[in-house]
């Protein structure tokens, strides 16, 4: 399966320029981008771990792409997003959240359903990956 | 007694009888509003003969403290605060005998959070009254004295976004169709077609409730399962819109309790369950963590007509307060009425902190929302892929794009035409974040994105041609006008 999370992810993977262009475009907005990364994308695993501190002041996109091409020397087949950060009044929150780095196998999730209640279901959405490795050794 | 002339005694005023509603206090063309007043905006046409200004008047006086003649009740209140005052009357722009009158009210008249009565008041027994052949609410200022004491939005954008970990593009949705006649199980199977395809949600539509052909239950049991699955096959959360509409409350909170204990994110209300309903299932979505999706089901019986009614943007003002997460406002491209300027003016009623008053917007008052979560705006009817550049330049990210025939009538499937609009959707926001004019370029960017996408190629040859083009009976009564240098 391909994850699909972020804003991207139905476009073919994107080239490092193509990166560039989208960061830039944040930066350009005023928000602030930082690349974070995980092993574990369940659709509720909100905190993915932080490759350092978002960059607020930085305002080349170059900057950035170097970041992403460090993480992915250490964490190259773990998932990895970059998200852009608005801190303006009535918004502070992920403006833009895009992958930009994928594990070459993507095995995907299953539903797990527990019958109750008659006909109900409680379904809760298991990763393969996660279930089957301790985190640091899946992918 | 500054509106008594002064030539006239109080005794004078307070005689039995019957008084021009202009020499009752109700009119004053030197009052200047208070800050904490609220301000309505109405379209009088008068009747044949009957003069304008007294017109507006009587609908000041209607909608406040008057009746058809004096009463000397009036006296044991401090009823020159309670009186609404006609403060301006403005011949409306080549519009011969109608006339826009501004009436301001005190905030005292209104009782806190209660939508019923704001609109009891100001949309009243003031409809019918016969010196006026028409009359139109165009629009309000609600003072953030009286905004303040509403919770608005559960969830609003910024909540919505992050609960869903979905960015930087607007959300995609499609209504189940055909509406009516699908059992639970094969309406169920549209739901995970459309979402494992790519849509974010799927909707059922207003009428979708407990019928023969389909119990409620069975449509949120199967429903789930589809939404769950698709969540396992992308990773993505997904939702539908489980329309909780119903006779009773307590049948609306029964069908909300069971959505919520299948796991769904969302619930969907009708307009038409009226005002009290809405702020109820607004509080109960607040206390359960649910998203509250509003479908504007019989508004176009009162908003349409530019002379009599109310106009939509009066009544998203209102949704925004009660505490909608999401309520339909048009797409101005598809198939259901919506003129684009004035779209765009509900649009940033509902997502806007501060609207600046804008008249070729139709938006006659600046409004403070005082940080009140934002409303995501749904534009629903008659959609499809080949308008992407257009829909994304008229709306921005913050806004559902609803595709429902746009998605279930691809010649290859729900699946391929939910991927479609998805990637028809991605490279659109993509292409205008690299700095491209999308509107100019857009139908070159959505061939590019269909190289590699045959739904996407599919979906552009079907529907290449289809657009609505219909004059709208809702437009501005302003043009912009050139900006001095």
């Amino acid at each position: 399966m391909r994850l699909t999370q972020g804003t991207f992810s139905f476009l073919p993977d994107l080239t490092d320029d193509q990166i560039r262009s989208q960061i830039a475009y944040a930066q350009a907005q005023g928000w602030a981008v930082n690349v974070e990364y995980t092993d574990d994308p369940h659709p509720r695993n909100t905190y993915w771990e932080l490759w350092g501190l978002p960059m607020f002041d930085l305002k080349d996109p170059a900057g950035v792409l170097h970041e992403i091409n460090e993480c992915r020397k250490v964490f190259g087949n773990s998932y990895i997003r970059v998200s852009a950060f608005d801190a303006s009044h009535t918004w502070e929150t992920v403006r833009l959240s895009f992958i930009v780095n994928r594990p070459p196998e993507e095995p995907g999730f299953y539903l797990e359903r527990n019958e109750v209640n008659g006909r109900s279901i409680n379904y809760t959405v298991r990763s393969y990956a996660a279930a089957a490795k301790p985190a640091g050794e899946r992918y | 007694m500054a509106h008594v002339p002064a030539s006239r005694s109080a005794a004078d005023r307070y005689k039995a009888g019957v008084m021009q509603y202009k020499e009752m206090g109700y009119f004053d063309l030197d009052y200047v509003p208070k800050d904490t007043d609220i301000l309505a905006l109405f379209r009088i046409t008068p009747q044949d003969g009957v003069d304008p200004e007294e017109a507006a008047a009587a609908v000041a006086g209607e909608s406040s403290t008057a009746t058809w003649t004096v009463v000397w009740t009036d006296r044991l209140t401090a009823c020159e605060k309670y009186r609404a005052r006609c403060y301006r009357v403005d011949p409306v722009p080549g519009a011969p005998n109608q006339w826009f009158a501004y009436i301001a009210y005190d905030l005292d008249l209104f009782e806190a959070n209660s939508i019923v009565n704001l609109s009891a008041s100001i949309i009243g027994n003031v409809f019918g009254f016969k010196p006026l052949k028409a009359l139109r609410l165009e629009d309000m200022r609600l003072p953030v004295a009286y905004v303040k004491t509403y919770a608005g939005p559960s969830c609003g954008i910024v909540v919505e976004r992050e609960r869903l970990d979905k960015f930087g593009r607007p959300l995609l949705g499609a209504t189940v169709k055909p509406k009516l006649g699908l059992s639970g199980r094969n309406y169920g199977r549209v739901v995970y077609e459309a979402l494992k395809g790519g849509l974010d949600f799927t909707k059922d539509d207003e009428n979708i409730n407990s019928q023969a052909f389909m119990h409620w239950r069975e449509r949120f049991l199967y429903c789930m399962e589809a939404v769950k699955r698709a969540e396992a096959s992308s990773g993505e959360v997904k939702g539908t819109y489980l329309n909780i509409s119903a006779g009773t409350m307590e049948d609306i909170y029964e069908r909300a309790e069971f959505a919520k204990s299948l796991g769904s994110v969302i619930v969907m209300i009708d307009l038409v369950i009226g005002y009290s309903a809405i702020q109820s299932i607004s509080k109960w979505c607040r206390a359960n963590d649910m998203i509250l999706h509003l479908h504007r089901a019989g508004h176009s019986t009162y908003t349409r007509q530019k002379t009599h009614g109310v106009s939509f943007r009066v009544i998203a003002k209102w949704m925004r307060l009660a505490g909608v997460d999401h309520i339909h406002a048009g797409t101005a491209v598809g198939k259901l009425e919506g003129d684009p300027e004035t779209t765009r003016g509900y649009y940033d009623i509902c997502r806007e902190d501060f609207v600046p008053q804008r008249l070729d917007r139709g938006i006659f008052f600046d409004q403070s929302f005082a940080s009140l979560a934002k409303t995501m705006p749904v534009a629903s009817g008659g959609i499809h892929a080949g308008q992407m550049h257009q829909l994304i330049d008229l709306f921005g990210d913050d806004c559902v794009l609803q595709f429902g025939g746009g998605t279930i009538g691809h010649p290859t499937g729900i699946q391929a035409g939910a991927t479609a609009n998805r990637v028809a959707l991605e490279a659109m926001v993509f292409a205008r974040n690299e700095g491209r004019d999308i509107l100019a370029e857009g139908p070159e960017i959505l061939q590019r994105a269909a190289r590699t996408c045959t739904p996407l190629a599919q979906a552009l040859e079907v529907w290449k041609d289809v657009t609505f083009n219909y004059a709208s009976t809702d437009t501005p009564d302003f043009v912009p006008s050139a900006t001095p240098a």
